[in-house]
């Protein structure tokens, strides 16, 4: 029985009954990560260890865990010990990490297995996957278009059945769009829900992890486990953390959606128009109330987000300098030429641009004018949040303006064209708050995403919403035909 | 043409905390390069600082000493350039909100006070060391220091002579040591300066054109490169040039300042709060403790020694100036009772042994508990005070114990009345010329007897009972 597209429930059930070994089901990932190379999800495979634990783990009779022997691919940006770390970049294309990422010891510890790192933009920066040193991911449904990003690794690895989950971060939408165009479902918890500590950072105040799955239900079995507060990282919260699953079955009747004024659906394409229409008639049907409110300042998220992210950017990425780890240019005259010629060589094209950018929104005369008034109309935006959650549970918007795109044909004239494929993800990270993609049907055979977005610490209610969502659809139940699809 | 220098000192305060200021890493001094070194400390890809909160109590502590105002919300910035030594490509300091906000100190030189007012003063991390004359054709980086929490301290420019400049750094060296924030060692770099310096027109409003003299480490040197400076500046002011805005490195081989060539040249350092650290928040119960548990300052001590001691001001005045001679002297208080022989032998012997070598008692050899016990054996006539000071070279040499050197030298005092009388009645047997010019009124021969006496003895001899004794045989 082959395990390709099962969930982590339907595998817990599996290995629970025998009908499998953990052992067996590793050696089955493994091979279909394997089958599946062409579309380069992974930047490298921990098979060794993942056979070493899942024997392991055969061998111990009790375990408690419903991540126990659960296969999981983790996004290359988080560091994990003894086993090559990459960002896809050059510059850390040698970089074998001491020490591992606190959202990935939490899901090791609650006995998943991790068999390999996924491929994603450089660093993060991207939407398409276009920018890692590693070659694109290509989208399981369609392999000429991209995945989306910078999660596309993470995203087509579990679209393409080969892991129930994976880990992603999400800076402006990294998570919800690559599920969104991947038709899968994916996550962003609230700021310092998850610790960032061993998350390579690109931009401290708005990264965050968050899981992939096949379903909301096993989103929340993946953030039960990675959630909690870390000392080693102080921005983490700490709060209680609540069984996602608890309530993941209530009834929604009544839940109080909110559509945002200021996004003009009108303007998208109208088979994406359509899918959101037929998205809310769902919910209504599930009791679902919606209002439109206004959030006057979030058509100002774009440009607050490419000010604030790039700067902190730049100065996250200094460390890349060639003098204690990763790659180190050759034949260099002195440590100015050692900083510049690593550097160049090291970082890719959009990589150099957001660090030229946010060199520049930091400098001395612009600072002002950029940065600082970036992080001021920041808090504005987290206030039209607040302000919403007054009257409404969530909020409602497609993930993406449209279904994924082919390869080369966004960003290359214009960088900012894909910047936009962010409009409607980047506002909750400005705001620190939640937000879950989840598919809702085919636009000309490529998955649309739909996103709730919700209040601050309240993914329960999200997860809840979309759980309900897919209890009563079958558009996560999709799967892309991988043999035929050209 | 009559000038005016015009002197702002930076000083770099580096904090007597065990861990590092974002890191659980040793700040230990003098280990082998790269050991006291964490993840966090070398800046590897995913890793994130946290606050040591010791360091924010020792910066305040500093704060209410100066009478500043202290900022219980304080937020880090970071500070962005690149160097082989700064493992993150920024430094995490504080820029707009520093912990500690105005305050003053007083400096004393040739008897006069005068106040300085301190700007303000903010925690920040420290660099490694970048080491460029070791291994052919390489430099070497060692992070040992990287991330030593530092208080820098900014002075306004109201420091005006080379001379008081080092009374600044005095009284800062004697503040920070007595606070038990620093360790106050110049030469491991624990307190260090950079000096701003400007010349003017006596009498002008604005100031002139300032360099800054980067790194400056003991007191000699602050004054020898100030007064380079101030030299070299008026120098060019009076061949009617401008002086140049710059950083500038003492050289003290050559007794001069020259440019930097260096990452410090009109630098943008791109400030910006870190993103990594949510604002500090010192609790007004924080601050209550900090201000119950305050120690002790050098006035306090001064009248306390006074009044629980006995000790006269001036004694009192001396012992208390310095940090490591009044926890000495405290220590020792606890095996002793007499005081005023104590305090006595820490102003004269001790306080010139130590200055003719140059160093601090407690990098001496002596221990508070061995002097206390050169005190208590003079004090019980076991030895006499000059064989005290034999006994003293003996410890300062070699550390030994007081009793053992008795013990081994064989020194212990004769104070036995019988013992010391059949030495007397030899001396007087053996010199009877001597005896007769005494008895027809040559008094001062009493102390050629004593001598005598004394000689026999190899000084052993209570000097006490010597005298009584003698008297009464030479009736």
């Amino acid at each position: 029985m082959s395990i390709q597209f099962k969930t982590i429930v339907e595998l817990r059930a599996m290995l629970d009954s025998k009908q499998i070994s953990a052992a067996e089901l590793m050696q089955e990932s493994l091979g279909l990560a394997k089958k599946h190379e062409e579309l380069n999800c992974f930047v490298t495979m921990n098979e060794e260890q993942a056979l070493k634990k899942a024997s392991a783990i055969d061998l111990n009779e009790k375990t408690t865990s419903n991540l126990s022997g659960i296969p999981l691919a983790q996004k290359d940006l988080f560091c994990t010990e003894g086993l090559r770390t990459t960002c896809s970049s050059k510059i850390l294309s040698n970089f074998i990490p001491p020490y591992t990422a606190t959202a990935v010891k939490n899901l090791e510890d609650a006995g998943s297995v991790t068999i390999g790192k996924t491929n994603m933009d450089e660093f993060a920066m991207g939407s398409s996957n276009e920018t890692s040193f590693f070659g694109s991911v290509h989208n399981p449904w369609k392999k000429e278009y991209v995945p989306g990003g910078s999660s596309g690794g993470s995203a087509a690895a579990v679209a393409a059945g080969i892991v129930p989950a994976a880990t992603g971060t999400d800076t402006g939408g990294s998570i919800r769009q690559p599920a969104a165009h991947c038709g899968i479902t994916g996550l962003k918890p609230t700021y310092g829900r998850v610790s960032r500590w061993g998350m390579i950072a690109f931009a401290s105040s708005l990264d965050q992890a968050g899981p992939l799955a096949r379903t909301s239900e096993d989103c929340a079995i993946l953030l039960n486990a990675m959630s909690g507060f870390d000392s080693k990282d102080t921005t983490s919260l700490n709060t209680e953390v609540p069984d996602f699953l608890e309530n993941i079955n209530n009834p929604i009747n009544g839940i109080r959606i909110g559509i945002i004024k200021e996004f003009n659906l009108a303007d998208l394409d109208s088979q994406v128009q359509e899918r959101f229409e037929e998205s809310k008639k769902t919910y209504e049907k599930l009791g679902a109330r919606f209002v439109e409110v206004s959030l006057p300042n979030i058509s100002a998220s774009v440009p607050t987000y490419y000010s604030i992210a790039p700067a902190e950017c730049s100065s996250n990425l200094s460390r890349f300098d060639g003098v204690r780890f990763g790659y180190r240019a050759e034949n260099t005259d002195d440590l100015n030429d050692l900083y510049i010629k690593s550097r160049s060589e090291g970082f890719g094209d959009e990589v150099k641009r957001r660090i030229l950018i946010g060199t520049y929104a930091l400098s001395a005369g612009y600072y002002d004018a950029y940065y600082k008034k970036a992080q001021q109309v920041r808090r504005l935006i987290k206030e039209d949040f607040e302000h919403a959650f007054e009257s409404v549970d969530l909020l409602m918007t497609p993930t993406s303006p449209n279904t994924a795109f082919k390869f080369g044909s966004k960003g290359t004239q214009n960088p900012v064209e894909l910047y936009l494929e962010d409009l409607f993800t980047i506002s909750s990270n400005l705001a620190g708050i939640p937000a879950i993609s989840i598919p809702h049907g085919l636009v000309n055979s490529l998955p649309a995403g739909l996103q709730l977005i919700g209040n601050f610490l309240r993914e329960d209610q999200l997860l809840n919403a979309a759980h309900i969502f897919q209890k009563n659809s079958d558009f996560h139940l999709l799967k892309p035909d991988l043999e035929g699809s050209q | 043409m009559s000038w005016e220098t015009v002197i702002g000192l930076e000083t770099h305060v580096q904090l007597s905390t065990k861990t590092k200021l974002f890191s659980r890493a040793s700040t230990a001094f003098g280990a082998s390069p790269n050991t006291n070194v964490n993840l966090i400390d070398c800046g590897l890809p995913g890793v994130l600082p946290s606050v040591n909160k010791e360091a924010f109590y020792k910066a305040i502590r500093f704060g209410m000493a100066v009478n500043a105002t202290i900022n219980q919300t304080s937020i880090f910035d970071r500070k962005n350039y690149f160097y082989a030594d700064l493992p993150k490509g920024y430094q995490i300091t504080q820029m707009d909100l520093p912990i500690v906000l105005g305050g003053s100190i007083e400096i004393n030189l040739d008897g006069l006070t005068k106040t300085i007012n301190i700007t303000r003063a903010h925690l920040e991390e420290d660099a490694g060391k970048s080491i460029h004359d070791e291994f052919d054709g390489f430099s070497a980086i060692d992070l040992n220091r990287a991330g030593t929490p530092l208080l820098e301290i900014v002075s306004e420019p109201e420091i005006s002579s080379a001379k008081e400049a080092v009374a600044y750094m005095k009284a800062m060296h004697q503040l920070v040591t007595f606070l038990d924030v620093s360790d106050g060692n110049m030469a491991q770099g624990s307190l260090r300066c950079d000096a701003n310096v400007s010349i003017r027109k006596k009498g002008d409003q604005e100031l002139g054109t300032r360099t800054e003299i980067k790194n400056i480490n003991s007191f000699k040197f602050i004054e020898k490169a100030i007064n380079f400076e101030i030299k070299r500046q008026i120098k060019i002011l009076e061949n009617g040039e401008k002086v140049t805005q710059e950083t500038r490195l003492y050289d003290s081989s050559k007794d001069e300042t020259r440019p930097m060539r260096s990452k410090e040249f009109a630098n943008d350092y791109r400030y910006f709060p870190e993103p990594d650290l949510l604002p500090v928040v010192i609790s007004d119960e924080e601050i209550t403790k900090i201000r119950d548990e305050f120690p002790e300052l050098p006035k306090e001590k001064e009248i306390r020694y006074q009044k629980q001691f006995g000790l006269s001001a001036y004694d009192a005045q001396i012992i208390a100036s310095s940090k490591s001679m009044a926890d000495f002297f405290e220590a020792a208080l606890k095996k002793t009772k007499n005081y005023s022989l104590l305090s006595n032998w820490l102003i004269g012997e001790i306080s010139a042994y130590l200055n003719k070598n140059q160093i601090e008692i407690h990098e001496s050899k002596l221990s508070a508990d061995n002097v206390a016990m050169l005190i208590n054996r003079i004090d019980d006539q076991t030895i006499s005070g000059k064989i005290g000071k034999s006994i003293f070279e003996e410890m300062c040499e070699s550390g030994s114990s007081v009793d053992e050197i008795i013990k081994s030298q064989g020194l212990k005092q004769i104070s036995d009345d019988g013992a010391i009388e059949e030495i007397i009645l030899t001396v007087i047997n053996e010199n009877p010329d001597q005896v007769a010019a005494y008895l027809a009124g040559k008094d001062k021969l009493f102390g050629f007897f004593v001598g005598q006496v004394m000689k026999l003895t190899e000084g052993k001899a209570n000097p006490k009972t010597v005298n009584t004794i003698l008297k009464n045989k030479l009736k």
